[in-house]
């Protein structure tokens, strides 16, 4: 915890995003406090989160392209053996689950995987380290766990709630898509009924997708950030069962993440 | 918490390393494993079958030893055959050369005895002769009287 800062004030630090903006009165600006992130409202960006999800996602492309680049067919070496690992469980999954041929599903499956897990990852780097240091630079706030940003997860869920909207059209027709939205589970006497449950459980599935992984991103930061607050000697007690148990946390999320995207882009491609 | 826009920053990079990943890591890496497990599977195939020609030597080997086995019962056993024969022929060659041998020394026996016995013959002639000279106090012309003193010594 930094000196100098109650803990109300180190809480909000530590969940502020890194924000540049149009402030109506600044003009475009790095915003200095939370006021001015809440002022500049939809004409922003969180630069952090920005920052550090696509450094993660070119990180993620990096290894496995290079590793992709030299594999062989021989004796996998360590690297190779770890992504081959990933790559099997992934295909995996996807066969299981999906019964259709797709180029995409399985590649943004293992996307999704990867990503969101080394965002997930970065929870487990100290809480203080990189803001602190950030703020040593002159940089007013530093959020590195781009998962903990609603954004982040909202922009993954809604890109693959526009692929749900996208196969089931593809797939059944638009009449084919409106007949499932309209004509079930009532038949069709009882159609806006039936249309309300189908499109609330429709757009359910992205929000409780995003949801589910910034809720818990977000509260185990959120005990980070507490644990930080008790006195240095007295952290590791908490801290290290904490990242322990979080390690599970993050893995299974990222799982979570990629499983229900395959099972949501399966039910888009199956007729029911 | 804010929404904002990178939410749709977010959208466009998720895009792009999807893209990415179906370009550039998805299809080499599973067709490396792909390839891999048809090695293995090659693999495993060759030493099935390798196992299988192993499984076949060793049959055609074991044949190959009994049927030598055999040969060599069969060759050590005429072989004996054939020493028993060798032998059978020495011992009757050596009886035939034996018996030959005894037939020649009797024949020579009989050969001497009768000389002696000629010889003999011959001085008894002239010893009857002698004495019959003495007995009658005269001399027989041996001459006129040889064949009787012939006839007395081959009665002798």
């Amino acid at each position: 915890m930094a000196s100098g800062m109650t803990s109300s004030e180190y809480i909000a630090h530590h969940l502020t995003n890194l924000t540049y903006g149009k402030h109506p009165v600044n003009g475009w600006s790095f915003a200095q406090s939370g006021q001015e992130v809440v002022d500049m409202g939809f004409m922003s960006i969180n630069v952090d989160s920005m920052v550090w999800s696509v450094g993660l996602g070119a990180f993620f492309i990096w290894l496995f392209s290079r590793v992709a680049k030299t594999a062989t067919t021989g004796v996998p070496g360590g690297v190779q053996n770890f992504i081959e690992m990933i790559i099997e469980f992934v295909d995996d999954s996807v066969k299981s689950m999906f019964h259709h041929k797709s180029a995409l599903i399985a590649p943004m499956a293992l996307t999704i995987f990867v990503w969101v897990f080394l965002m997930n990852l970065m929870d487990l780097v100290p809480v203080d380290w990189i803001p602190h240091l950030a703020v040593v630079v002159g940089i007013p706030f530093m959020k590195i766990v781009p998962s903990t940003d609603l954004n982040v997860t909202m922009g993954i869920s809604f890109s693959i709630f526009f692929l749900i909207v996208f196969y089931s059209i593809k797939q059944k027709g638009i009449g084919g898509f409106m007949a499932e939205l309209s004509l079930q589970p009532l038949g069709k006497w009882a159609l806006p009924f039936n249309l309300l449950l189908e499109v609330v459980g429709l757009i359910a599935k992205p929000i409780s997708l995003a949801l589910r992984l910034f809720g818990n991103m977000y509260a185990g930061e959120m005990i980070f950030i507490l644990i930080a607050l008790l006195p240095f000697w007295a952290q590791w007690l908490l801290s290290v069962p904490w990242a322990l148990f979080h390690i599970l946390i993050i893995t299974l999320q990222a799982f979570i993440f990629m499983v229900l995207t395959i099972v949501y882009l399966a039910m888009a491609h199956d007729h029911h | 918490m804010n929404m904002n826009m990178t939410i749709l920053g977010q959208m466009i990079s998720f895009a792009i390393f999807v893209y990415l990943c179906m370009k550039f890591v998805w299809p080499p890496l599973t067709a490396a494993l792909a390839e891999r497990q048809k090695k293995i599977a090659e693999g495993l195939d060759a030493a099935d079958k390798a196992a299988r020609e192993l499984a076949d030597a060793q049959q055609s080997v074991e044949a190959a030893l009994q049927e030598s086995k055999a040969q060599a019962a069969v060759l050590i056993e005429q072989a004996n055959k054939r020493a028993s024969q060798i032998v059978d022929e020495a011992k009757e060659t050596a009886q035939a050369e034996a018996d030959r041998i005894k037939a020649a020394a009797a024949a020579d026996v009989e050969q001497e005895i009768n000389r002696a016995k000629e010889a003999l013959r011959a001085q008894v002639a002239t010893l009857v002769v002698a004495g019959a000279e003495k007995i009658l106090g005269a001399s027989i012309d041996v001459n006129n009287h040889k064949a009787l003193v012939n006839k007395l010594a081959a009665e002798l």
